[in-house]
């Protein structure tokens, strides 16, 4: 039983679903990494999307936010194509998390100015606003959240691993996304600090995000995931939902994988 | 001619009693050096970052060309500044010749590309740790190279300051559009080099006394920040 099957669903509607992903593909030195593609997100529940090193998750998660450009086929989020302004609706933390030389208040500083100055310019009311004030007792919120109160004055990259990913993660969460991409934010976090994560991120799917998280765990994609992606050399293989995925996998790849067998492609 | 032991002890009087004209001497060169370092930086760093961010064609040949006019010779600077500013040049309306702005524009043009060259392979690295995040953002292009700037920031204070170590140690340019005026172009290189050739070996030495302060100063800052930066992890 997945975690999602016991939380209440999303509360507010969601304006990027549903995601139509059309034959999409990506080569890069005469190999085709992704290909051809085709799925349709609906609802805003997590999707993971599992598969061996290489299988091409991670590549998929960057054409689905628009950070890399497809040699074909296309994406559209709530029947808009992808273009800059669906991808402020969106946001990423990846594997490594990227964060400024400052210090923890100082990366969401950054941040809430950011989607201030976007919300101003697309007359967002509930953005914008007055200034130092407010943005400092966003962040004081942000932070408590994240639990990283007591860190804010510490440079934010000499936090732990497990700190830095929950600031990169409170960080994407100031944009208010309505679609949250991780790429394997948890990998190489030890048991608490990935519950911690966790249960953020399960918090956010509950306001209405959609989630889609590349993992090679599957106990977290058991505990987290609604439905299944499942990659094989750049190729999407199976499309379904956890539990079913987990307990009757339609093919022997997947089915292998989550064995563990070794298979020598 | 004084022997190199009384030059050195008159050098350290002339230096505790703050002369008048070493002290006029070397407020001047660090008037000219700054006021050009700052001209520098301002020109220089959006200009590297403009660089680091963009990928257009022929930008390997920008590159080379960026590299390789930080190698410009003194002499050569001087001498094509003295050309726009002289009265037959574009500029020579002007009438900067011979003044310490002349000075400036020179030291300017010499240690812009070196600001412009080093901030770009910085800010380079830095962008390319920062890229998918800041795409991620939706970043502007602006915003991007302000926030590369603010992040290099302690690696770029030490580009500036080997960019003002090498204006306050140049002699060439600044001796063709400065003319070693007294009291008016006079600087602690010039002048050091005027009166070596006079045999005044004692304020030659003075002024390099204190070139030399001046450069352990600033390698003393840089290692400072440096270190400082590496503690909390902001470089």
């Amino acid at each position: 039983m997945t975690a999602s099957m016991n939380t209440p669903g999303p509360t507010t509607a969601n304006s990027l679903l549903p995601a139509n992903v059309n034959q999409l593909s990506y080569r890069s030195g005469g190999k085709t990494l992704i290909d051809a593609v085709s799925f349709t997100l609906n609802t805003p529940h997590i999707t993971a999307v599992m598969g061996s090193n290489g299988a091409g998750k991670s590549l998929l998660l960057r054409l689905l936010h628009g950070l890399i450009e497809p040699s074909s086929g296309s994406v559209s989020w709530g029947n808009q194509p992808l273009n800059s302004t669906v991808r402020q609706q969106q946001a990423m933390v990846f594997q490594k998390p990227v964060l400024l030389r400052r210090s923890v208040a100082a990366n969401i500083d950054f941040a809430l100015q950011l989607f201030r100055q976007s919300a101003r310019q697309s007359n967002n009311a509930l953005a914008s606003g007055s200034h130092r004030a407010t943005i400092k007792s966003q962040r004081d919120d942000i932070l408590d959240k994240a639990g990283l109160t007591h860190l804010a004055k510490q440079p934010a990259r000499l936090l732990s691993g497990g700190e830095q990913q929950r600031l990169a993660l409170a960080r994407a969460l100031v944009f208010e996304p309505d679609v949250l991409f991780l790429d394997e934010a948890t990998a190489s976090l030890d048991p608490a600090s990935m519950a911690r994560i966790e249960t953020v991120v399960k918090a956010v799917h509950h306001s209405g995000t959609k989630i889609i998280m590349v993992t090679h765990d599957i106990g977290q994609a058991k505990r987290l995931a609604d439905d299944v992606l499942f990659m094989h050399q750049g190729q999407l293989i199976e499309h379904t939902q956890a539990p079913a995925f987990f307990t009757q996998p339609t093919t022997e790849r997947a089915q292998a994988y989550l064995e563990g067998r070794l298979l020598v492609d | 001619m004084q022997d190199l032991s009384q030059a050195f002890v008159l050098a350290w009087q002339l230096l505790l009693s703050a002369d008048a004209d070493l002290v006029e001497i070397v407020v001047l060169s660090l008037r000219v050096s700054l006021t050009a370092l700052v001209i520098s930086c301002a020109i220089g760093l959006p200009l590297g970052a403009m660089v680091a961010i963009a990928r257009f064609p022929g930008r390997s040949i920008v590159l080379v060309l960026m590299n390789a006019l930080m190698g410009l010779p003194p002499v050569v600077v001087g001498l094509l500044v003295y050309l726009h500013l002289s009265n037959a040049g574009p500029l020579g309306w002007l009438q900067l010749l011979y003044t310490p702005t002349a000075m400036i524009i020179a030291q300017s043009v010499l240690i812009t590309p070196i600001v412009a060259a080093l901030s770009r392979q910085i800010l380079e690295d830095l962008h390319d740790e920062y890229r998918e995040q800041f795409q991620s953002m939706g970043l502007s292009r602006t915003h991007t190279i302000k926030t590369l700037i603010t992040d290099a920031r302690y690696s770029l204070l030490t580009v500036a300051l080997a960019g003002f170590g090498r204006a306050v140690a140049e002699v060439g340019a600044v001796m063709i559009v400065g003319g070693n005026i007294n009291h008016l172009t006079r600087v602690m290189t010039t002048a050091i080099t005027l009166e070596t050739s006079r045999g005044d070996l004692a304020l030659a030495l003075a002024l390099g006394m204190v070139l030399l302060l001046i450069s352990l100063a600033v390698n003393a800052l840089v290692m400072t920040m440096k270190l400082t930066a590496s503690r909390y992890a902001f470089a």
